[in-house]
């Protein structure tokens, strides 16, 4: 041990002076066989070189590389849609890459299949497993194969209790799974991934569903495997977990690496300071080309209040906090901005605004008229719109085509009915219209909502929302998800708005976009907003602290 | 069940595309209910020839074949308007019994004081409005709790089947007969024959209905927003509908069609309804509608074909010696194919019809 802290502080020297990566110019003599692989020392087990994948009018990847080393825990940061899945299926052979490349064992591979990936050491563990909860531990394992070439019984519970063994783990290999607890069942899935595959284990969101005496329990897991040398890519959106379980952190962001933390950093530095890094590798863009000050929005002038919300309060869901004493106003022409780590209310909200979803007590009043008893439909017909973040889940029909999508919250009205019966010509010549306002690309009026690529789904939800006299817009996550003019036009659409006197309400995870179109930001924390924050006291490192619930804490 | 296929195939040309596309299921089902037949040792060109000559070449034959496509009509315009609201409406047995029943109960009495008109009008209101009714638990269920309907109208049949019998044993029971069944409605006051055959008015009414719902389902406001809540009532929700009412009335409507269905055909064929009698009509229309791909149009050329197979198949398999069943494994290889056709067509690309 001594010998290995030694060539520790040896590394962190040689990095201090610009030496990375575990080249050497020189190595010390007569080293004996250290208990645990020595990470930077050899060569990266898989290595992602400038990988990009896209989807049409949407970026997943781009340009990301990643080493992946044995006898590491490599902690994945990003929020949702930041393109951690879209890594994943890469590394499991789900997907192939559009550029760049993938190395393993320094020999550029590619992973066709996910038996592929098995076969050459990359197992996966998926957030929901994918284990037969009726059939034991050891049924579980022999599930895959063919009944001919099934292992026996006997011989796999032998091997799966020296695995235990080695990890430490202690599990009852003849009780069916339904009778573990998630915790057993997620070791379970990682026995289930290294069964085939030793080398590289993918954790996608491990904790999503574990207490915390089953996240110690997985903890300890890691670390053995990790000393035995295995490489381990461990996914999260949660940034204490990536402390503790990482021995480097990478952070993923719409797509791009935004920054790693080295293993001599996570280390060395105390642990403020450390999430202090992490939220800025998080939230700050200095490198962005959209780089833009809080004050590069020419200021508008405040017209009068459109929309008074007061003191709006919601029951929470299962994977949604409870909303708490919501009060905010919002001016004609204003933008103010929600920012907050996802899943802290903000769709909540939007539902209840929209008269999606119940609510217990509060009230909503839209140019001074009392709205929050109205319908979605009367809301709708006021002036109050709600862009959808879920735009092919909620937004619209994609089955169906582009002209009745932008009609969907107007089914009925004069002058596309006339008594109930349908006017296709008015239908189709409104659908023409939007379409050539907002340079939708598409077939035509009666192609089907599928055929359009990401961005321009997105331009035409815009022009539905947009479309006659709207007064107060709600943008859920506008540009979440789309390539780079796909973004500029969606956030040139709101702009454009706002100058027209529209007020808006942008609820965004996006930093740079916030501070890009509003006028005022609200931060949402755990289903309440810990603060407004506009002019002077608008800062990327203040959201950021407020988003992260740090204010709260202290 | 898969996607209701093409929600926005309003245009006669897809009518075209849709027979396509399900007379490969027929045809392989044909090869392949021959070769059983051939290794029944049973000859199967002879089989359907004889199908085909008292289903639809012989007078009586072709009569009794679209006088069974009255009630299959007026069953499959009922499904189609479910289906395409996306509610599984799997219980029209049942409703279509209590308004058989309905409908034997008040026809004799009635017809005893009032115009026959007025007496096969309130007939087919009641049976309407009873298979309304009856629908009404599951629809409820659904639209207040989202309980799922395919198991609750699935448990209704059974309630409505029994409860059916018990009402002809206990309450209805004609006392003058032996096999317990419901008074009898006189030939005379029965549903008027078209042109002196034995066919009968119902078949009109159920054209007539197919056709509505069907141009109510694609031409019309209502009918867009039961579509919109049966490709997702998430987005229903979003889009403003009342999702809650518009549920009722699609299963109201549903269930009243598949109601009018039962009261049509005691009304011009049966004259009453026995004990146990339970022709399961809605179970063997809900694979033509699904093969028609819930359009309404194309559904009636499945209810002809599937009439003549089923009177024909009757008297064939009579012929060959052959259970009454056979028609059935029939329908059920054409239901095993249409999937696998589609799998095809997708597989092979060159195959595929883009849609205009």
């Amino acid at each position: 041990m001594d010998t290995a802290r030694r060539h520790r502080n040896l590394e962190s020297a040689l990095e201090s002076v610009g030496l990375k990566d575990g080249r050497y110019p020189f190595q010390a003599p007569n080293r004996p066989l250290p208990n645990r692989i020595e990470p930077e020392r050899q060569q990266a087990f898989v290595a992602l070189e400038g990988v990009s994948k896209h989807f049409p009018g949407v970026v997943a990847l781009d340009g990301v590389s990643l080493n992946l080393n044995p006898g590491e825990v490599h902690v994945l940061l990003g929020e949702n849609g930041a393109g951690k899945s879209t890594l994943i299926s890469l590394l499991s052979g789900m997907q192939q890459p559009d550029q760049g490349r993938l190395v393993i064992d320094g020999v550029p591979q590619r992973l066709s299949s996910p038996r592929d990936a098995l076969q050459r050491g990359v197992g996966t563990v998926y957030q929901h497993t994918t284990l037969v909860p009726g059939l034991s531990i050891v049924d579980n394992l022999i599930l895959g194969a063919a009944w001919w070439s099934r292992p026996k019984r006997l011989d796999v519970r032998a091997r799966v209790s020296a695995m235990c063994d080695r990890m430490g783990m202690d599990l009852p290999f003849d009780a069916t799974l339904s009778s573990l607890s998630l915790g057993q069942r997620q070791l379970v899935g990682i026995i289930k991934a290294l069964w085939r595959s030793n080398r590289l284990l993918i954790l996608d969101e491990p904790t999503s569903m574990l207490g915390s005496d089953e996240i110690d329990q997985l903890y300890k897991a890691v670390v053995r495997l990790r000393d035995v040398g295995t490489a381990i890519l461990f996914i999260t959106h949660k940034l204490d977990e990536a402390i503790r379980f990482g021995d480097r952190i990478s952070v993923l962001k719409a797509g791009r690496l935004a920054g790693q933390l080295a293993p001599v950093e996570l280390k060395s530095l105390e642990r403020p300071i450390l999430i202090e890094r992490i939220i800025s590798l998080m939230f700050d863009t200095t490198a962005s080309p959209s780089f833009s000050t809080p004050s590069a929005r020419p200021a508008t002038l405040r017209g009068p209040i459109v929309l008074r919300v007061q003191d709006i309060r919601a029951a929470a869901s299962p994977d949604e906090p409870r909303l708490e004493g919501i009060t905010f106003s919002l001016s004609a022409g204003e933008i103010l901005g929600i920012a907050g780590v996802e899943g802290n209310g903000q769709k909540q909200l939007a539902e209840v605004l929209a008269g999606q979803r119940r609510f217990l007590a509060g009230s909503i009043e839209l140019e001074g008229t009392p709205i929050h008893s109205l319908g979605v439909r009367a809301r709708q017909k006021l002036g109050l719109r709600y862009l959808s973040d879920d735009r092919l889940g909620e937004g619209s029909l994609p089955n169906f085509p582009i002209e009745l999508n932008l009609l969907l919250k107007r089914i009925g009205e004069p002058p596309f009915w006339r008594c109930g019966w349908q006017r296709a010509s008015a239908i189709e010549a409104h659908a023409r219209a939007l379409i050539d306002h907002y340079q939708i690309r598409a077939g035509g009026p009666r192609s089907r909502l599928s055929q359009l690529s990401g961005g321009n789904i997105q331009k035409l939800l815009l022009a539905r929302e947009l479309d006659g006299a709207p007064k107060v817009v709600i943008y859920n996550k506008p540009t979440y998800g789309l390539d780079l003019q796909s973004i500029r036009n969606a956030r040139s659409a709101i702009l454009a708005q706002a100058e027209r006197g529209v007020a808006g309400l942008l609820i965004s995870t996006d930093l740079e976009e916030l501070l890009e179109l509003s006028d005022r930001i609200a931060v949402m924390y755990r289903g309440r907003l810990v603060g407004i924050l506009e002019g002077p006291g608008l800062s990327r490192r203040r959201l950021g602290e407020l988003m992260v619930g740090r204010e709260h804490a202290q | 069940m898969s996607s209701p296929g093409p929600a926005e195939d309003t245009r006669f040309s897809s009518i075209g595309r849709g027979l396509l596309q399900a007379l490969f299921p027929l045809l392989l089902a044909l090869l392949t209910a021959a070769l059983l037949l051939e290794l029944l040792d049973r000859d199967p060109i002879s089989f359907y020839a004889d199908v085909l000559s008292r289903g639809l070449f012989s007078p009586l034959g072709l009569e009794a074949t679209i006088s069974r496509c009255a009630p299959l009509l007026l069953l499959a315009a009922s499904l189609i308007v479910a289906f395409r609201a996306g509610l599984w409406n799997l219980g029209v047995d049942g409703q279509f019994l209590l308004a058989a029943i309905s409908a034997a109960a008040l026809g004799p009495p009635l017809a005893a004081r009032i115009p026959t008109g007025m007496t096969l009008l309130i007939c087919m209101l009641a049976g309407m409005l009873v298979a309304a009714l009856w629908s009404a638990v599951p629809a409820l269920l659904k639209a207040r709790q989202g309980t799922n309907e395919i198991i609750t109208t699935l448990m209704m049949n059974f309630l409505g089947v029994s409860l059916a019998n018990a009402l002809i044993k206990l309450v209805l029971r004609d006392p003058s007969t032996t096999v317990p069944q419901t008074l009898t409605l006189a030939t005379d006051d029965r549903l008027p024959r078209l042109f002196g055959s034995t066919i009968h008015l119902g078949v009109v009414i159920g054209l007539l209905c197919v056709i509505a719902v069907h141009v109510i389902m694609t031409r019309t406001a209502f009918g867009l927003k039961l579509r919109v809540l049966g490709e997702s009532r998430r987005v229903a929700r979003h889009a403003g509908l009342p999702v809650e009412r518009l549920t009722l009335l699609a299963f109201g409507l549903s269930a009243g069609l598949a109601g009018l269905a039962g009261a049509v055909e005691v009304l011009g064929v049966a004259g009453n309804v026995r004990t146990d009698w339970n022709p399961a009509y809605g179970l063997l229309v809900i694979p033509l509608v699904f093969l028609a791909r819930f359009h309404g149009i194309t559904v009636i050329f499945f209810i002809f074909f599937f009439a003549i197979l089923s009177i024909g198949g009757e008297t064939a398999a009579r012929k060959s010696d052959l259970p009454n069943y056979f028609v059935l494994v029939f329908v059920a290889l054409t239901l095993l194919f249409m999937p696998l056709t589609e799998l095809l067509g997708r597989r092979l690309p060159s195959l595929r019809s883009r849609p205009v």
